[in-house]
């Protein structure tokens, strides 16, 4: 369609368009580009793929996937109807615990679940395979409670007037319908942790390493940048195969349900209804709860009984009188705040322009949006091996440069404020535009009064997101944080790697310093998206 | 001894009375309109026989013995939806095959049985058909074969020829006699038009008198 009177000028598009453009192609596509080169110069391939341990490393990624996916899967879907199908009392904290949870830093996840377990228990794949399930439950609750919501409880209630039990009703009918958001949750479930990297650094041994793992190991332990390419290129190729096999499966299945009505959500009325409910939600609760406790009780706990010691002495890193570790509690904390400003703010200006550019530009303001998502399909690991790769030479020698870090998680961030932006500013009604434009407004002017406004709240969600990124991102740190810059992530995983309890007690508050501060900025998004979400419920 | 008894029956949703004190008996192939304006309670009624809502007080019976406390799959109750609830991942014929299926009938006798009431419905040949592109008519059609063909003993059909256009809901209320007399089988059947009542049912209640 031709309409001509509401388009952006070309040359605002342009002036939009170009920060993002650059900074995309400059921290992403060539960093991007040297992985190539460097992976395939050399006999790093021959070396790599000849190595007895790169398949180990390799078969052993797939597996934990695997089974942390079904894991997720089978323990997800009762809840997950459950929350679909009744109200209780305490519903919406526990969906808003649960979804806490799904955003909580990798590094946190691992601290509480070293936390929990008995130290037979907490080095093992298990304890991966247990933190991960727990990490991903929100996945599969909302994924598949969403599509649950919206099967008509009739339909079951007709399986079960033709003689189908509760088990054949969720075989026969139920499971067929729900089965696409089923497959779409595991293969989300499946790309977070087949790209594991946090939960393992803190969880996991010598025997349990993933690609990830092993791509900084390779790196920055013992230096082997070329296989460390290698991997990193193995490891996305597989996970595009995974996300086109999705893609291709979801479009031959996908089976239009119609648009049916939200069946309602009702509290459960007979006795059997209401154990079920209840032994499922406690269930539930138990297994979101009990790790985020133990995070916080064990930074309290000494071999000697209770201690307010790790949090009033915080950064008495003293091993013993005069030795010190190299990290500074204290000064992770500094380090952590003063690079998520920095990072929010870059992440901020350049996806708010980023999406008024995409929103503008229309058809061809694709290309930037996918181009501006592609850090989001490559891990964090391979964002920071990248970067650590490429500036490392005059005149781009950027290593030591403060802000090298911030731009590494503004990276990371862009995608989430350009996805929280964009749909109010399409939402826009064109001939909002052209009603300006008949008051007399230029085009530029039309779209700065009409359309810019859009912006606001979604930046300020934005903000929180990429606050809350920035305070969690560990994978690109490990490559790019310099020793003396430690952010917190960092600085858990190092004391909580050490022997000796006051320096892991250390390491249990921080995590559950972080823990505590994404719960809050998870909150304000919730509440910042609270109003609109209301009134498209009542439209 | 009566095909269906309702007894003294009181459901409430959050402390609102949707059905106080209902009580309601069937003969043996009866069919009977129950007659009421729309949100009087009648769906709420056709569930609680159905086992599909728990009552809060009073008692269902099916010939004779007490099944308030026993689950729909087991209650032999047959209902057909107002909005039909066809399965969209089945068949035509696999829709009114499973009902049989549960019961564990096998393949090709199940096949053959659903074949023979998709005949009798006035839908033979459609046996491969995709459910989702049914006509309004014809997915009733198959709703009503998918829960005769599961030879229940009570049927329960809600509002089953609202939201058709005319000409066809006189056809389909003719057809829909023919086939419930034909199948000898107790009908509750809730509607809003005394009309459709009169042409279908062999007696008419009006819930506002089961009290």
């Amino acid at each position: 369609m031709n309409r001509l009177p509401s388009r952006q000028p070309t040359w605002l598009i342009v002036a939009l368009a170009i920060v993002p453009v650059i900074g995309l192609g400059v921290f992403f596509l060539w960093p991007f580009a040297t992985l190539l080169s460097t992976a395939i110069t050399g006999e790093a391939i021959t070396n790599t793929l000849s190595r007895r341990s790169t398949w180990d490393i390799a078969w052993f990624t797939l597996w934990q996937a695997t089974v942390s996916t079904l894991g997720t899967i089978i323990i997800g879907l009762t809840p997950a109807y459950v929350f679909a199908r009744y109200n209780f009392r305490g519903r919406e904290p526990l969906v808003g615990l649960l979804t806490a949870i799904f955003v909580l830093p990798t590094v946190v996840m691992g601290a509480a679940f070293l936390a929990l377990l008995p130290t037979s228990l907490d080095r093992t794949v298990w304890a991966v395979i247990g933190a991960h399930i727990v990490f991903n439950l929100a996945v599969v609750i909302r994924v598949v409670g969403t599509m649950w919501e919206h099967l008509p409880t009739d339909m079951e209630a007709a399986a079960a007037t033709l003689g189908a039990n509760r088990w054949r009703v969720f075989t026969d009918v139920s499971l067929p319908l729900i089965r696409p958001a089923v497959a779409a949750a595991a293969v989300i479930v499946f790309l977070f942790t087949f790209t594991s990297f946090g939960v393992i650094r803190v969880l996991g041994a010598t025997g349990t390493r993933t690609i990830e793992v092993e791509i900084w190991r390779r790196t920055t332990q013992l230096g082997e940048i070329g296989d460390a390419a290698v991997l990193a290129l193995l490891q996305l190729g597989v996970l595009a195969l995974v996300v086109l096999w999705s893609t291709l499966a979801q479009r031959r299945h996908s089976r239009a349900l119609g648009l049916e009505p939200l069946a309602r959500r009702r509290a459960p009325r007979s006795p059997g209804e209401r154990h079920f409910v209840g032994i499922v939600v406690g269930c539930t609760t138990v297994i979101a709860s009990f790790p985020l406790i133990a995070l916080a009780v064990r930074s309290f706990s000494t071999p000697s009984g209770w201690s307010t010691n790790a949090w009033t002495n915080l950064g008495q890193t003293e091993i013993r009188p005069g030795i010190r570790i190299g990290i500074d509690p204290v000064d992770a904390l500094g380090n952590s705040l003063r690079i998520a400003v920095w990072a929010t703010l870059i992440a901020v200006v350049v996806g708010g322009v980023a999406a008024l550019a995409i929103a503008a530009a229309g058809r061809s303001g694709r290309l930037l949006d996918t181009g501006l998502m592609l850090p989001l399909g490559a891990s964090a690991v391979t964002i920071g091996f990248g970067m650590l790769i490429t500036f490392d030479a005059a005149p781009f020698d950027w290593r030591a440069s403060w802000w090298l870090v911030p731009v590494g998680h503004a990276l990371i961030a862009v995608p989430f404020v350009v996805r929280t932006a964009l749909g109010p500013l399409r939402s826009v009604d064109p001939s909002m535009v052209d009603a300006a434009a008949t008051l007399g407004a230029t085009p530029a002017r039309a779209w700065r009064e009409v359309i810019v406004p859009y912006l606001w709240r979604p930046l300020a969600v934005g903000t929180a997101l990429a606050a809350a990124i920035s305070l969690g991102e560990f994978g690109a740190t490990s490559f790019l944080s310099r020793s003396g810059g430690e952010t917190l992530p960092i600085a858990i995983e190092q004391l909580l790697g050490r022997t000796g309890s006051a320096l892991q007690a250390q390491g249990y508050v921080l995590a559950t310093m972080l823990a505590i501060t994404t719960v809050i900025l998870v909150a304000i998004v919730d509440r910042l998206q609270e109003p609109r979400r209301t009134k498209a419920d009542r439209s | 001894m009566s095909a269906l008894d309702v007894h003294h029956l009181t459901v409430s949703f959050d402390e609102t009375v949707v059905l106080d004190d209902v009580s309601l008996s069937l003969a043996h192939g009866e069919i009977v309109a129950l007659l009421g304006p729309s949100g009087s309670g009648k769906s709420t009624l056709l569930r609680a026989i159905a086992g599909i809502i728990a009552p809060d007080a009073g008692t269902v019976e099916i010939d004779g013995s007490d099944v308030t406390h026993t689950p729909t799959h087991r209650r032999g109750v047959g209902m057909v939806f107002q909005d039909n609830q066809l399965f969209p991942h089945r068949s035509t014929l696999d829709n009114v095959a499973f009902g049989l299926k549960m019961e564990g009938v096998g393949r090709t006798e199940r096949d053959e049985r659903s074949a023979r009431w998709l005949e009798r419905v006035g839908l033979a040949g459609f046996a491969d058909r995709r459910v989702t592109e049914l006509s309004g008519g014809e997915a009733k059609r198959v709703a009503l074969a998918r829960t005769l063909a599961a030879e229940p003993s009570i049927v329960l059909l809600d509002e089953p020829l609202t939201g058709l256009d005319r000409e066809l809901h006189d056809r389909l209320a003719r057809e829909l006699v023919e086939i419930l007399t034909t199948a000898a089988v107790t009908t509750l059947l809730v509607t809003h038009d005394p009309d459709e009542a009169a042409v279908v049912a062999t007696r008419s209640v009006h819930l506002t008198d089961l009290h």
